[in-house]
């Protein structure tokens, strides 16, 4: 392990930066071209999550990602990474139409959450966010999810039903920020680091509880270029691989084998 | 109802007044107080010749009337007297109806009102309407038949995964004051002879919030509701996903929406009730894929919650922003309905979905 000695709020803090790579940086590595296609069909285009086409060889992708700003410019346009309801309704039109057309979906987790503002309420935030899941969660081609950065909250998960949940190794995933638990839990939240450290929102963490699959490893040093097509062809290879084996599979079993993964989430005890 | 108040407002005054005249006023009151067997709205209310729309009232009720407001004078200094004594009082009772005492302060009207007033009044308040939130017991006995609740054979306790030092023993002393050993409480019942399988949430438990135990116990009824072939019903109040068990919370939304897939597939039929208040995760998963989603008036429903969004966007909130008639407005229920309404529209609705493919 490359990373170890790296405590969970700096984990917090490197998924974080600005300067990390976002979701095109990779998708511009790992396939071999990528058209973007826009709308909801219903209201708007919401640019926090972006859809679009790709193929690496013969294979065809569709791919679904959150997008955060690389620059102050596009992260006004892109509302920081925090999807608007009509962002989520994108989504599903795009896994209908990769269901419709036999397209694997890949999705790209990266947000701070659901955006919480007043259209977004208007709108249904909530709705969206369970219709999301819900279309994934019976969607009858393979789907799979890697979380590159901040997957927080319903925000997050709304692109989080997948046949296989990969996750970088510095990346986070949680129920919330650790501010909002700190908060929330020690009505206090200063208490953002020591919230960080009890959350288990690394990778590791993740892992071990099962919520996920892979963990693909992040390069030492974070120099911008190199660590890009490091973790690119990481990303490229796990889903090469689980593409591979996926086309084994017919349409019942992928449906199934997801709906089981999340079908046991959480262990319990029995009284 | 209100001439046990009396009663017990002339006991405290010291001025009990002969047998006769009190039996005159506890006629009268239950005249005031009850029409058709069913009980009134506002009879506390000063003014409450108007509060409800074509109702006569007759010499002998507007008698009461002016005699209802020396009473309410009284009352008032009497609680006034236990505002004093009780200063807690307004946080610990808050919104939930399980009273300090005898008495409960209700939240819109700020009265405090007499506590079997409002059990007797489908929990709600005698005073403003305003809907008290219920205790899955109680929730349960307005919605189903008489005796014919099972609840499922599912006892399981969460793992504890952040292993917050704390959460069992809050947990602990949760069970032993609410009389509930989580969140909700689901099981088969009947309505007006029609079986469902039913679940039903309750915000005295942690607010309502949803960690593996309420996620299983959902999922659990959604597969019994595809096995037995029945309707399922689940009346949501949650303040969302329960933090305390962090990202199993979070996956407990997937775990419960995936379980739908399989009830929508089989052609069964899922009414969801949203009721004050329902947030967050709870909103963003089950609650709101109904095929039919009823809510309560006045119920607060949302995503993200009110002090959240004001912060982002830097501004107070409009009035009625996320009430269950804001969400009706902009499309997301398909139905307010009356506590007193609710079972018997739950029985219509089951009707109308009778010989499809499915459940019912
Ligand atoms: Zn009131």
């Amino acid at each position: 392990m490359s990373n170890t000695k790296i405590t969970a709020w700096e984990k917090v803090e490197i998924a974080r930066n600005p300067k990390r790579p976002t979701a095109l940086d990779y998708i511009e590595q790992i396939f071999d071209e990528f058209i973007e296609l826009h709308g909801d069909r219903a209201f708007k285009d919401d640019k926090a999550i972006c859809c679009g086409l790709g193929k690496i060889g013969t294979q065809n992708f569709t791919i679904i990602a959150e997008q955060k700003g690389r620059s102050t410019k596009e992260n006004i346009e892109r509302n920081f990474g925090m999807p608007n309801p009509e962002s989520y309704r994108k989504a599903i039109r795009f896994m209908k139409q990769a269901e419709k057309f036999k397209r694997p979906v890949i999705t790209f987790v990266d947000t701070k959450g659901a955006y919480p503002g007043l259209g977004a309420e208007e709108r249904g935030q909530g709705e969206a966010i369970a219709k999301s899941m819900f279309e994934m969660a019976k969607l009858k081609v393979p789907i799979i999810v890697v979380v590159i950065g901040e997957g927080s909250s319903g925000g997050a998960l709304a692109l989080g039903v997948g046949n296989k949940v990969f996750m970088l190794e510095n990346a986070i995933y949680s129920i919330l920020s650790p501010e909002g638990f700190s908060s929330i839990l020690w009505k206090d939240s200063s208490r953002a680091k020591e919230a960080a450290e009890k959350m288990k929102l690394t990778a590791k963490d993740l892992y071990e509880f099962k919520v996920i699959d892979k963990i693909i490893k992040e390069p030492k040093v974070e120099e911008k270029e190199d660590f890009i097509k490091k973790v690119s062809k990481s990303i490229k290879k796990e889903i090469t691989l689980c593409i591979s084996e996926m086309n084994e599979k017919n349409s019942q079993e992928i449906v199934e084998e997801r709906y089981q993964k999340f079908r046991n989430m959480g262990e319990y005890k029995i009284l | 109802m209100i001439h046990h108040l009396l009663v017990r407002i002339l006991i405290c005054r010291g001025k009990q007044r002969s047998p006769d005249s009190t039996k005159m006023v506890e006629m009268l009151f239950q005249q005031n107080t009850r029409q058709n067997g069913r009980p009134m709205v506002g009879p506390y209310r000063e003014n409450n010749i108007n509060t409800r729309r074509g109702d006569q009232w007759s010499p002998a009720q507007y008698k009461i009337l002016v005699y209802n407001n020396r009473i309410l004078k009284v009352r008032k200094m009497i609680v006034d007297k236990i505002k004093k004594r009780e200063p807690s009082a307004k946080n610990k009772t808050s919104n939930i109806d399980i009273p300090v005492g005898k008495w409960i302060k209700c939240d819109k009207c700020k009265e405090i009102v007499y506590k079997d007033d409002v059990r007797e009044n489908l929990s709600i308040c005698p005073n403003c309407g305003h809907y008290f939130r219920m205790h899955i017991n109680r929730r349960l006995k307005m919605i189903l038949d008489e005796d014919t609740y099972k609840k499922f054979d599912i006892n399981i306790d969460t793992n504890n995964p952040l292993e917050i030092e704390e959460y069992p023993k809050k947990l602990k002393a949760l069970r032993e004051k609410t009389g509930l050993q989580e969140a909700v409480a689901c099981g088969t019942g009947k309505i007006n002879g029609e079986e469902v399988v039913i679940c039903v949430m309750d915000s005295g438990f942690m607010m309502g919030s949803m960690g593996v135990v309420v996620g299983e116990k959902i999922t659990y009824a959604i597969e019994q509701a595809i096995a037995l072939k029945l309707p399922l019903i689940i009346f949501c109040v949650s303040g969302g996903a329960r933090m305390q068990e962090g990202i199993i919370s979070l996956m407990q939304m997937a775990k419960t929406t995936a379980a739908l897939t399989k009830l929508d597939e089989a052609g069964g039929l899922y009414i969801s009730v949203l009721t004050d208040p329902t947030y967050g995760g709870v909103t963003a998963s089950f609650a709101s894929l109904g095929d039919i989603v009823l809510a309560e008036p006045g119920a607060m429903i949302g995503f993200a919650g009110q002090r959240v969004i004001e912060q982002t966007i830097g501004e107070s909130l409009p009035e009625g922003f996320q009430t269950a008639e804001f969400l009706l407005e902009h499309g997301f229920i398909d139905k307010i309905v009356e506590r007193k309404d609710l079972k018997e529209t739950l029985y219509k609705l089951i009707q109308y979905h009778k010989g499809g493919s499915g459940n019912v």
